[in-house]
């Protein structure tokens, strides 16, 4: 296909992409994001290209490989267009019935469709399914249409038309004063509003401008960059274009980390297909916007995701972070005014372009527009990604979205905004998400990870867990980051072995507060976020730790102690098998003990007993 | 030329000042110690940190890195400053009790217990050796290695640096030095030697951060000082 040179030449093309595709022409679009590949997504694929074959339909079912649906729990997951039908948990020995019934009326397979866990009903398409029908997927959707390594695919969507729109009817000006209007805010975790951050951009002086795309995206358990870029990089490419036409743009970046070797591919595919096209390179669609981009990968370091560090890591220096002002899109890379943004913030613009400020802004709530894309993990029925308009309460997030909480137990708190995000308790449940709202309460909006915990999670735990990560992941480069996250952990180690003083409690606090304040990245600004907000709201907890020397969710194994009932133990050496440092006692059809001094309070035991006679104290 | 008011006390003062320069012309006494004027700012021990902004919107910044810009209102000893400044400095003592320059700090802001256990850690890492062997000696030979916990001053690899002349700046002007390099004195003195550039060197501690080989000190004093450097048991284990 030879470059196309002008916007006429980019509409043919567009038209004919779409007129190639019968709408009625059965597609399977197999979902491959990480969780359904995972849970077997590739032997789906394989089986079902496999029965296409041999019923003969080769050439009239189209079989996709889509990005990431999001609903990961019920993986592999998939579509079978042009019905929207919805398969969940799909094994490669369901492929022939899937195949037959494609070609044989079109019926859906009863067995495979969502089955709703209370009513037993089934739901037909992806909107029945309680999971995605809250939701509001305006950067996902297209994802389980769309193969991502086919600029054709994104194409009969509406892909680009943002930016033929962009090229022929606006100024630069005004698409600065679309993103302005629209109220987005960047959404990789500062909430910066992002028409704010392009306006400073273009009146800085000075050529050239660069535009990084964040993608390093190192939370743990957040896979939502990474799923965007696997599922439809062009949407990300798309935006960042549009960018370098409204800032000036001649060269951008986008960082991803180097463990995400499928968006890296995906991403370089789309490169590599916009090049081809001319939608990269000198004169762009026959404009005088010449913009080129390149794929730089990081090395997996959490602090690369702040923007000095990331740009420091860039140029190919230490990965650490600078003091601002001056901010980067005053002195950025190579020392030009350089804006960077998140991938979401990036795949956001052509959306907005394309249906107007105004639709953007009418989402969301006062002061926080649009939709948030949360990884939604831990304690929670339906694990996903899911992507929900600003101000949805965390009661519809949990309860409706996530269908609650497995085996019945309760809520005890929520964690959102990634490792240095603040735990929420289960009292604030109706609290709207959004970015006033989660600061308020001491969290924040992070990247967006949503980690749900139930009462059997020990909050002490939880800080210390996060405090172990965040100290490993500190760059190290100024003192009370280095320093005051080691000392917080070293005194939470000490709280949940029992060897705390109700004197370490105040003296976390001040760390803690000291941390925040004086630190000279946003790494250790929101470093001590677990351990205060799990004060603030959990204190009690602490207190059993310190003056009880107790564990009250029965987690810290130094204030624990496993016991087994003798009125309950029927003797069936089920425990004593698993049992790995031998501590338990007894011969089999006689009661047990175990030996406390041997016990290393693994949890062994308490799994297999079934007449449930190991007890916790 | 910017116009800024530091403390209620307008000033004008010329472009590219940093706030930390702006008020010590005012002779507003700001602790630092990775702080030089001859090197570049590096903003790493967050002790220059002052109260930018109008009240309630303000922000604590280190007053290093900092311009001075057009209309900044800066606050350098609100209470807020104070009690940050006086927790750090907690926090550094805890991390280098035997420092005299960390010790006077401390005492001038009222530091009088330290809640944390001692560690007896050599470098604080403020980056002042790195950068003066880079900027004012034009050397390089020495840099930062590893990361969060694991982060220090080194030269490639350990080895001696092919580009080190052996000059002693990084000792000279290390804020710690009194006890960085152990001398060869007992534990209880400070050694101090670095200041008429005789420090004691690598060959009696492995784990000294001297960068001088042969160093004049330690062949001056020759074998004699090997049975007084001696780790102590309690030194080892903090190490560790």
């Amino acid at each position: 296909m030879p470059k196309l040179q002008s916007l006429a030449e980019f509409e043919q093309w567009r038209v004919a992409c779409r007129a190639q595709r019968d709408p009625d022409r059965p597609c399977l679009a197999v979902c491959a994001g990480s969780g359904c590949t995972a849970a077997g997504a590739p032997d789906v694929l394989a089986a079902l290209r496999k029965a296409v074959t041999r019923a003969g339909l080769e050439g009239s079912v189209d079989i996709k490989s889509c990005g990431c649906h999001g609903f990961c729990e019920r993986g592999p997951v998939m579509l079978v267009w042009p019905e929207g039908t919805f398969y969940n948990r799909v094994a490669a020995r369901d492929a022939g019935d899937i195949v037959a019934n494609v070609s044989n009326g079109r019926r859906p397979v009863e067995r495979l469709l969502y089955q709703d866990p209370i009513t037993g009903a089934r739901a037909l398409r992806e909107d029945d399914v309680p999971f995605y029908a809250r939701q509001q997927r305006i950067l996902f959707g297209n994802n389980g249409k769309i193969d991502p390594t086919a600029i054709e695919d994104y194409l009969s969507v509406g892909g680009y038309t943002a930016l033929a729109r962009v090229l022929s009817q606006m100024t630069p000006e005004e698409v600065v004063d679309e993103v302005k209007r629209s109220g987005l805010r960047g959404r990789g975790g500062a909430g910066f509003p992002t028409g704010q951050k392009w306006e400073v951009m273009r009146q800085q002086p000075g050529t050239p401008k660069y535009l990084i795309c964040n993608a390093d995206e190192g939370d743990p358990g957040a896979f939502m960059d990474r799923s965007l870029l696997e599922g439809n990089p062009h949407s990300v490419l798309e935006g960042m274009i549009i960018g370098a036409f409204a800032l000036g743009a001649s060269e951008g970046y986008i960082y991803v980390r180097a463990e995400y070797p499928l968006a890296v591919k995906h991403f370089r595919i789309a490169i590599a297909q916009a090049e081809e096209h001319g939608l990269l390179g000198q004169n762009i669609l026959g404009s005088c916007l010449n913009f080129r981009v390149h794929l730089v990968q990081g090395a997996g370091a959490f602090v690369c995701g702040e923007e000095t560090a990331l740009i420091a890591s860039v140029e190919g220096r230490v990965g650490e972070p600078q003091q601002r002002p001056p901010y980067p899109a005053q002195r950025g890379l190579w020392g030009k005014p350089t804006v960077i943004n998140n991938v979401k913030t990036w795949a956001s613009v052509p959306v907005i372009i394309n249906r107007g400020a105004d639709w953007y802004a009418a989402i969301g709530t006062a002061g926080s527009k649009g939709t948030m894309v949360f990884s939604l993990v831990g304690k929670i029925n339906n694990t996903g990604l899911v992507e929900v308009p600003m101000g949805i309460t965390l009661r519809e997030m949990i309860y409706e979205i996530g269908g609650g909480i497995p085996g019945g137990k309760e809520l005890k708190a929520v964690q959102i905004g990634g490792p240095s995000g603040g735990c929420i308790p289960a009292s604030l449940i109706d609290l709207p998400i959004d970015y006033e709202a989660l600061t308020e309460a001491g969290s924040m909006m992070g990247s967006g990870g949503m980690v749900v915990m139930d009462e059997s999670t020990c909050m002490v735990d939880v800080a210390r867990y996060f405090m172990e990560f965040l100290e490993e992941e500190s760059c190290g480069k100024c003192f009370p980051c280095r320093k005051g996250t080691q000392r917080l952990r070293e005194i939470l180690t000490r709280i949940s072995q029992g060897k705390g003083t109700e004197e370490d409690l105040s003296l976390l606090e001040d760390l803690g507060w000291v941390v925040r304040e004086t630190s000279l990245c946003g790494l250790g600004q929101t470093a001590p976020n677990p351990v205060l907000t799990t004060l603030r709201y959990f204190r009690d907890e602490y207190l059993a730790h310190v003056r009880e020397k107790r564990c009250p969710a029965k987690v810290c194994r130094e204030l624990i102690t496993y016991e087994i009932e003798p009125t309950l133990c029927d003797g069936c050496h089920a425990c004593v098998r698993v049992c790995a440092s031998d501590a338990i006692l007894g011969e089999k059809d006689q009661v047990h003990t175990i030996d406390g001094a041997k016990c290393i309070k693994c949890g062994a035991c308490l799994e297999v007993c079934q007449p449930k006679a190991v007890l916790v104290h | 030329m910017p116009k800024l008011t530091i403390n209620g006390i307008e000033l004008e003062v010329e472009r590219g000042t940093s706030v930390l320069e702006a008020a010590q012309f005012l002779g507003l006494p700001i602790p630092t110690l990775c702080h030089d004027d001859g090197l570049t700012p590096y903003g790493a021990c967050r002790l220059c940190l002052v109260e930018v902004g109008r009240p309630p919107r303000t922000k604590l910044q280190s007053a290093c890195t900092l311009p001075a810009d057009d209309g900044l209102i800066v606050q350098t000893h609100s209470a807020r400053v104070e009690r940050a400044r006086h927790l750090l400095l907690e926090l550094y003592v805890a991390t280098c009790p035997q420092s005299k320059t960390i010790q006077d700090l401390a005492s001038r802001y009222g530091v009088a217990q330290v809640r944390l256990a001692p560690e007896f850690e050599d470098c604080i890492q403020c980056g002042k050796c790195v950068r003066m062997c880079r900027e004012q000696m034009m050397a390089g030979a020495i840099g930062f290695a590893f990361r969060g916990p694991r982060r220090k001053v080194m030269s490639p690899f350990s080895w001696q640096s092919d580009v080190c002349r052996q000059c002693g700046a990084c000792l000279y002007i290390c804020p710690v030095v009194e006890l960085r390099c152990h001398g060869g004195q007992p534990e209880t003195t400070l050694c101090s030697g670095c200041l008429n550039f005789a420090p004691a060197c690598l060959t009696y501690h492995d784990h000294a951060m001297c960068f001088l080989d042969p160093c004049v000190a330690c062949e001056l004093a020759g074998p004699l000082r090997q049975d007084l450097v001696q780790p102590t048991p309690q030194r080892e284990a903090t190490r560790k």
